[in-house]
């Protein structure tokens, strides 16, 4: 199918932005990528009336390192993450799951940014912030605020941005000394939306596990962190035991939506092998 | 705001001025302004592949891309690939192993092939699947096509 008519809008600066997203409120979509937005305009399950394309906004761009937190900029390019030295030596866990995010010719447009805002519950890099433990910082015409991956998100692509709102950064903690990182997925297709997906991030001193952070995507209506199974790891030595114990803890956790790919029960059942597969690596991997 | 824009870009080397409406995409504007047929439409919603064109050199979802996006960018399709004879080489290898029936995808194949051996390296078979893993081909089960990218790898980077 082809797109509904809106208007276009190419702003070159981020006040022109933030001043069209307050004019528009949800009226508005931002144009970043484009890899999830167009194809919901092309199947018209979305009907904007403005367009604003923020693609040519330099203060959106680039992936740098300061006092220990790495910046994603909004409009880092997939392919741009994926190749980042930055990222390779300060994010292990960005770096294992960027070769997973869809495809090569989605990956050179499709951004960092775009992905998280979206929040799709399937997508790799709203789980991947949440394990990390990342801040996004939002702008308006009102100003900044930042917002904890923690508490950005709601529910079914949504999240805690508004809608005069725009994901201008993501900043993550650089990996800590003695901290490791696991990423798993299942997906029917290489690049496909996973049918269950797992972020593992822990310290891990003599093979005993501490701050043990797993962030499943693939399963409920949002990124989630699990409490119970991550509770169920920390400060053990890791054993046959304790994996059996964080992947019975998982139940409680996850409440994973079925579909026709794959149903609840099946979700959860991927969910816990992952689990254990990933943390496997994650603690062999020093 | 506008709901129509003129923009300026090249396509295949040629320097193209037109008015689009914004809601255009990419390979829209290639095949029905410029008549340039050889970029595909399949599934029109960034799942299939066949509409794989090169933007600014990296492909893309030419679906996935407005027309006026492109607008100060280079574009080269499969139609420009050919006659500057960039891709002969894995045009022939595509014959050699038939590595096309229908031919429908092979466009959007050979974009993506072009840009794997930007690595200059012979890649494995598993690599090279991954790569591909962007595009839909539902006639020749991919194993001839993965054949023919690896020759194509091994002629132009050794063994």
């Amino acid at each position: 199918m082809k797109a509904p008519r809106f208007a276009y809008i190419r702003p070159d600066s981020l006040d022109e932005v933030l001043a069209l997203l307050a004019e528009h409120g949800d009226e508005a979509r931002i144009l970043a990528g484009g890899q999830s937005l167009m194809p919901t305009l092309n199947m018209r399950l979305s009907r904007p009336r403005v367009l604003v394309d923020i693609n040519r906004i330099d203060a959106l761009k680039g992936i740098g390192l300061e006092n220990g937190t790495v910046r994603i900029g909004a409009l880092a390019r997939h392919a741009e993450v994926m190749g980042s030295d930055i990222v390779a030596g300060n994010l292990p866990l960005v770096a294992d799951a960027m070769p997973h995010v869809a495809h090569v010719a989605i990956r050179n447009r499709g951004t960092f940014g775009g992905s998280i805002a979206l929040a799709d519950p399937a997508a790799e890099l709203p789980a991947v912030v949440l394990a990390l433990d990342a801040e996004l910082v939002l702008a308006s015409a009102r100003g900044r605020r930042t917002v904890a991956a923690r508490s950005f998100f709601n529910g079914l692509y949504e999240t805690e941005r508004g809608d005069d709102e725009i994901l201008v950064e993501t900043r993550i903690p650089a990996l800590g000394p003695g901290y490791r990182s696991s990423f798993m997925e299942l997906a029917r297709r290489h690049g496909d939306f996973a049918l269950a997906g797992v972020c593992c991030h822990a310290r891990v001193d003599g093979g005993v596990l501490s701050d043990v952070r797993l962030a499943y995507f693939g399963s409920d209506d949002r990124p989630r962190l699990a409490a119970g199974a991550s509770a169920a790891a920390e400060g053990k030595a890791w054993s046959g035991d304790v994996k059996e114990a964080v992947k019975d803890a998982l139940g409680g956790d996850l409440d994973p939506i079925g579909n026709f790919h794959a149903s609840a029960a099946t979700r959860l059942h991927l969910a816990r092998v992952l689990t254990g597969r990933a943390l496997d690596r994650m603690v062999a991997s020093g | 705001m506008e709901e129509f824009a003129d923009i300026e870009l090249t396509v295949n080397g040629e320097k193209i001025a037109k008015r689009v409406e914004a809601r255009q995409h990419l390979v829209d504007f290639l095949r029905i302004e410029l008549g340039l047929t050889g970029s595909h439409l399949g599934c029109e919603h960034g799942v299939c592949g066949a509409c794989t064109v090169r933007v600014d050199g990296q492909i893309v979802r030419g679906c996935l891309m407005l027309a006026i996006q492109a607008d100060g960018a280079d574009v080269w399709t499969i139609e420009g690939v050919s006659d500057t004879g960039e891709i002969e080489d894995l045009q022939e290898a595509f014959i050699a192993r038939n590595a096309l029936q229908c031919g429908y995808c092979t466009p959007g194949m050979l974009l993506t092939a072009a840009e794997m051996m930007e690595a200059g390296r012979k890649m494995s078979r598993t690599e090279i699947r991954e790569f591909l893993s962007g595009n839909y081909c539902r006639c020749t089960g991919y194993h001839a096509i993965v054949d023919a990218v690896e020759t194509t790898m091994e002629s132009r980077f050794g063994g």
